[in-house]
């Protein structure tokens, strides 16, 4: 795998590795897949390793295109890798799906509209050869009281909800959300992910795909990286920031020279403009320190970076030109 | 990583041994969930039930002592051309029923629901043996409906006459299940059966149907026995005249059946590689 950022080896950063009580929830390794031929050829995922313990949270952080629904459709055995190795507890996707070990929540679709909330459930709850009771799920999902009602007649949290619900009933041991809360109000989303936590207080193991920087940084604790097809970072919220580490100085400098500044030990990266200086470095003082004490800076400022910097340090492309799509354009809504 | 620990205890029971569902998932919950939605759908159920019945009596009431052999009269015992109408009304209230109970997987396909079965242990052959039997639950009340009202009507035939046409009507519709599962398959609409509705009708005239193909000019007659309604109309009819065997309608058959289920698997194959 390449790592453009010279990030720390991501399989290393919180010491996942063979897990001592049991099989890895998730065992990837080498895993690529492209899509289309010739010049139109997409990479869609190229190079991802990836170790996931039972129990962990992890978020799929990165922007549309990062490659993160190709990788979670392989994760489910909906498509297949074109190379590297993949297990789900040990079995292939398609037999951790048949043996009900693994169960995802769409963002979108998924549902017959013709039918209510409890059939849809009951209907799902049948083909597993174990499942939970259709009532106990319903409520765990805070779904009870909308179950003699049509799936057309829900709204979009609710059928969210509902997608949960169905997830819930094999009691899988892995938990796929493709950007679940995609379209949902405030208010649905708070709701989501409270029913989402009060779930994996069980320790269920959960993947979810988000753009959403704060989903990431309040509901995983882990969090994986994505940009274009390959892992550029993978550890905690905190280890995040931390990788996109430093400060970003600020003032109002007639005479700053920004080679000087670009000299000092520790500077990224200098950018001036119509007087004004914007320094990026690993050491605020002695940007400081230079600028208050060798050229006529005022309104100095110092800020520290969030995880949405490191998002975009880190996920950022300097050639912004390609749409590469998630996916081959999802059948079910295409008139090809 | 290099190696896993050759035993130890399951991290937690959610990853714990699990077994593989029999048969499949084909289940009583799944099947009985379909037939309810069969039924639910009014315009399937117009279609396939109520159409049937309005067009035979509108062609057939009228009929009711005219007799299809020329030897005898209905009072001696022949049977009426209203019967000959009854049993064609029943393949086409039975054929509507297979082709939108195999074209409904395109709505599923456009609604993801297919994409959803793939997360469950549902095997593709279970789901399509739903398909068929709620295509069928749907279609015998078709028969029975049509058939019950020519006994209203007064059409009078030997009892393996109803036994025989109305199996032939019923099961041979299957034809039509693989029909709809094709099209379902290869097109990725909602609305699948508003064409597909159109294109029956215009498979039941010319397969002879709604009219008996030899009451049209020649070269109708020749496309005719081509289409995959004649040789269904002409071997549910067949008890009725008790004339010799119709190779024709059985080669007829036996060809729609293995061009629409190859094509029906085709297409399965073809739309389960790209979801």
């Amino acid at each position: 795998m390449t790592n453009p950022l010279t990030l720390a080896a991501p399989t290393t950063s919180r010491g996942v590795g063979p897990d001592r009580t049991g099989l890895l929830a998730v065992d990837a390794t080498g895993l690529h897949k492209s899509f289309g031929a010739g010049s139109r050829r997409v990479r869609a995922v190229n190079g991802v390793d990836l170790q996931i313990r039972p129990g962990e949270v992890v978020a799929f952080l990165g922007p549309n295109g990062a490659g993160k629904t190709t990788t979670i459709d392989m994760l489910l055995g909906l498509s297949k890798p074109d190379a590297g190795s993949l297990t789900i507890f040990g079995r292939s996707p398609r037999a951790a799906i048949a043996h009900g070990l693994v169960s995802a929540v769409m963002q979108a679709g998924g549902l017959l509209k013709d039918l209510t909330v409890r059939e849809t459930v009951a209907v799902t709850a049948s083909l597993f050869a174990q499942s939970q009771p259709v009532d106990e799920v319903l409520e765990r999902a805070g779904i009870l009281d909308l179950a003699g009602r049509r799936v057309e007649k829900c709204s979009g949290g609710q059928q969210q909800r509902l997608r949960f619900a169905m997830a819930l009933l094999s009691d899988p041991g892995l938990l796929i959300l493709d950007e679940p809360t995609t379209g949902m109000d405030v208010e649905g989303r708070r709701d989501f992910w409270q029913a989402i936590r009060a779930d994996t207080a069980r320790g269920r193991t959960v993947i979810f795909a988000t753009h959403y920087l704060e989903e990431a940084d309040a509901y995983a604790d882990r969090i994986v990286l994505v940009r274009r097809g390959e892992i550029v970072a993978d550890g905690t919220a905190a280890e995040i920031k931390n990788l996109a580490s430093g400060r970003t100085v600020t003032a109002t400098a007639g005479n700053a020279d920004a080679a000087t500044l670009a000299a000092i030990p520790g500077v990224d990266s200098v950018e001036s403009r119509a007087g004004k200086v914007r320094v990026r470095t690993k050491d605020s003082d002695a940007v400081a320190r230079y600028l208050l004490t060798a050229t006529d800076a005022v309104d100095l400022e110092i800020t520290s970076h969030n995880l949405e910097d490191a998002f975009v340090a880190l996920t950022g492309d300097q050639d912004e030109t390609d749409e590469t799509p998630e996916a081959p354009e999802a059948p079910e809504t295409t008139g090809k | 990583m290099t190696t896993l620990p050759a035993a130890g205890p399951a991290a937690s029971t959610l990853a714990g041994p699990r077994n593989v569902p029999p048969f499949g998932s084909f289940n009583a919950t799944l099947l009985g969930i379909e037939i309810r939605r069969r039924f639910r759908n009014r315009r399937t159920l117009f279609f396939t039930v109520a159409f049937p019945v309005v067009m035979f009596l509108a062609f057939g009431l009228q009929y009711r002592d005219t007799s299809i052999d020329a030897g005898r009269t209905v009072a001696q015992g022949a049977p009426s051309v209203a019967a000959f109408i009854m049993i064609s009304m029943a393949v086409y209230g039975a054929m509507m029923a297979s082709t939108s109970a195999g074209g409904a997987v395109a709505i599923e396909r456009q609604l993801g629901w297919s994409r959803q079965l793939r997360l469950t242990p549902l095997h593709p052959a279970a789901n399509i043996s739903v398909k068929i039997l709620g295509g069928l639950s749907i279609g015998l009340v078709a028969v029975l409906a049509t058939f019950a009202t020519g006994l209203v009507i007064g059409v009078r035939l030997p009892i393996h006459v109803w036994i025989v046409a109305g199996t032939a009507a019923w099961l041979g519709s299957l034809v039509f299940t693989a029909m709809g599962l094709m099209v379902g398959y290869l097109v990725p609409s909602e609305n699948v059966m508003q064409f597909m509705g159109p294109a029956l009708a215009f498979l039941a005239f010319f397969g002879g149907l709604f009219q008996p193909l030899d009451q049209m000019a020649k070269p109708l007659q020749d496309i005719g026995v081509w289409t995959p309604t004649y040789g269904l109309g002409e071997i549910a009819r067949a008890p009725l005249s008790g004339e010799a065997f119709n190779w024709l309608a059985v080669g007829n058959v036996i060809l729609w059946l293995a061009v629409f289920g190859v094509g029906a698997a085709l297409a399965f194959r073809r739309d389960t590689k790209r979801v």
